[in-house]
């Protein structure tokens, strides 16, 4: 019977991979090492600049521990939304540790980078030959936002990490792909069966959150001919039926019916059997093809520049009624920005009142005592960055001093920080919630390979 | 009257994707589940009021086998906008989890 074991020793790339955890994976003898690097959990900035979200030091502490196992091995190690986002600078940056690590080590090999970032002409083209389509909940948009992406990219599905593997790569580096491509790959290209390469990658992509451990670790995958088994990579922690199967709603909107370039997973009629302490065997998975092949797109742009100024307020008379200060203050303010010259549509603002009502917004229910204390955070939002720091020293000496009540001796807040104001630079929005047909799964994403 | 955080044993909120977030109650027990299930409070129009999204667009899902319930719903604001105040939308269950069962 056709199997495949897959290691995945981390839930994401730059998270720090524990050493002894790996050393057990590389003990079950896997046929491949699958890494997801990606997220947009942190938000538009990393895609609209092409950045990392890890520190490039944790990055090459986990490429080194991966790029050793699989050299030493010889097994494939396959990472997919190199660093965060999958833009070709993210590649680039994996593809130059990656290198660094090889001639330190005096590891050789052949080495895929592919890339998933795209072309505004080539998408612009797409949208003319309507080959473009909104998903549920996605923002309206026009030909021109693709040119007003920072970057964009698009969501690679399992198809371009066969071709690297076919093409003799060791160590593939790809732009950004779906959380399961990567850890399907090699299952469904050793001919396994399909649904359960599909299922069993996404039980796998975060690592030990589908076991009854605290995350953060690794999980061991062997898909065959049936279905798969999970099993987690630290001793003492389980996958139990109700570890696995409920990871299946973590982080979707339905988890009835979870979609892929390729088609889509059903799991709703899955079997899920304990065959040990800690290992999980799960059969009866479904796996719709789809009649076109899609890809996810990605993309952000930026909308202005920001300033932020903080200021702690202990003041009993403000924490009485912390929504009556921050109207008295937007107005004041307002009429005196208005009186220096800019106009509403140049700038926004906005107050955060942490320890209020910041991270749960709206009306504070009757009955809340009154806080001890609050951190306003103030947001300005402007065109250019000038204009928004303008703006925040219009703001500096009211964020100082405007009292509740006028005929009283003014208050004097608390400022933590000098300058008070502190220039945040762009600031970005998500604009695509769109997929893209393709003719060919290798068609929207280029390969290039070097070796060491 | 218990609240959804007091009979349920675990509420949590989090992204899925940019423009969705999602919230999950996990159950104990069978009448735990059934209760909250069956509440004329805890329903897509309680969801839409206590997140200020559309009814319409709010998904519910009941997974009888885990005792686990699911609303799925668009972000009223894409993740990281301008003003966003919860980038992972990982505190957002507080609402439901003090709504009334």
């Amino acid at each position: 019977m056709k199997s495949c074991k897959v290691l995945m020793p981390i839930g994401a790339m730059g998270g720090g991979i524990n050493e002894e955890s790996f050393a057990a994976g590389m003990a079950m003898m896997p046929d491949v090492i699958a890494i997801d690097a990606g997220s947009t959990d942190s938000g538009p900035a990393y895609l609209a600049n092409g950045m990392s979200k890890y520190s490039r030091a944790m990055l090459k502490h986990d490429l080194r521990i991966s790029v050793i196992g699989s050299r030493k091995a010889g097994i494939p190690l396959l990472i997919g939304t190199c660093s965060s986002c999958g833009t070709d600078s993210t590649v680039n940056l994996c593809a130059a540790i990656t290198q660094e690590i090889m001639k330190e080590e005096g590891l050789t090999g052949k080495i895929a980078k592919i890339y998933s970032q795209q072309d505004p002409e080539i998408l612009k083209k797409k949208w003319d030959e309507g080959k473009i389509h909104a998903l549920e909940g996605a923002p309206e948009i026009t030909r021109e936002t693709f040119d007003q992406c920072d970057n964009i990219v698009a969501l690679a599905g399992a198809e371009p990490f066969i071709e690297a593997i076919k093409n003799g790569a060791d160590i593939v580096l790809c732009g950004r792909a779906t959380d399961t491509a990567i850890i399907a790959a090699l299952p469904l290209m050793m001919g396994c069966d399909v649904a359960a390469a599909w299922h069993g990658a996404k039980i796998a992509e975060c690592g030990s959150q589908c076991t009854d451990g605290a995350g953060g670790d690794g999980v061991f995958l062997v898909v065959d001919e049936t279905g798969f088994y999970v099993k987690p990579l630290q001793t003492n922690v389980h996958c139990t039926p109700y570890t696995v199967s409920a990871h299946l709603i973590y982080e979707n909107v339905d988890p009835f019916r979870l979609t892929e370039p390729s088609g889509s997973i059903l799991p709703k009629d899955a079997v899920y059997t304990q065959v040990d302490e800690s290992t999980v065997y799960v059969t009866g998975t479904k796996f719709e093809h789809a009649k076109q092949y899609t890809m996810k797109l990605e993309g952000a742009r930026s909308v202005g520049y920001q300033n932020i100024s903080l200021v702690g307020i202990a003041d009993r008379q403000v924490m009485a009624d912390p929504e009556t200060w921050i109207k008295n203050i937007s107005e004041y303010a307002v009429a005196l920005i208005t009186k220096s010259g800019y106009s509403s549509d140049e700038y926004s603002f906005n107050f955060k009142a942490y320890g209020y009502n910041a991270v749960i917004a709206g009306p504070v229910s009757e009955g809340t005592p009154a806080p001890r204390e609050i951190g306003m955070l103030l947001t300005i939002t402007a065109n250019t960055q000038e204009t928004a720091t303008q703006i925040a020293k219009l703001f500096n000496p009211l964020l100082l001093h405007f009292p509740i009540d006028f005929t009283k001796q003014l208050p004097s807040f608390a400022f933590p920080f000098s300058p008070v104001d502190c220039p945040r630079g762009k600031t970005y929005e998500f604009m695509l919630y769109h997929v893209v047909d393709v003719d060919d799964p290798l068609e929207l994403v280029r390969f290039e390979y070097f070796q060491i | 009257m218990s609240t959804v955080k007091d009979i349920a044993r675990y509420v949590r909120s989090k992204n899925a994707g940019p423009f969705w977030v999602t919230i999950e109650i996990f159950c104990e027990t069978q009448e735990a589940y059934e209760k909250i299930k069956n509440s004329p409070n805890i329903t897509p129009k309680k969801v839409a009021d206590l997140y200020e999204a559309d009814e319409n667009k709010i998904k519910v899902f009941y997974i009888d086998n885990l005792l686990i319930i699911k609303f799925s719903f668009p972000r009223p604001n894409p993740q990281g906008h301008k003003y966003e105040n919860d980038m992972h939308a990982g505190q957002q269950y507080i609402f439901l989890a003090d709504a009334e069962v």
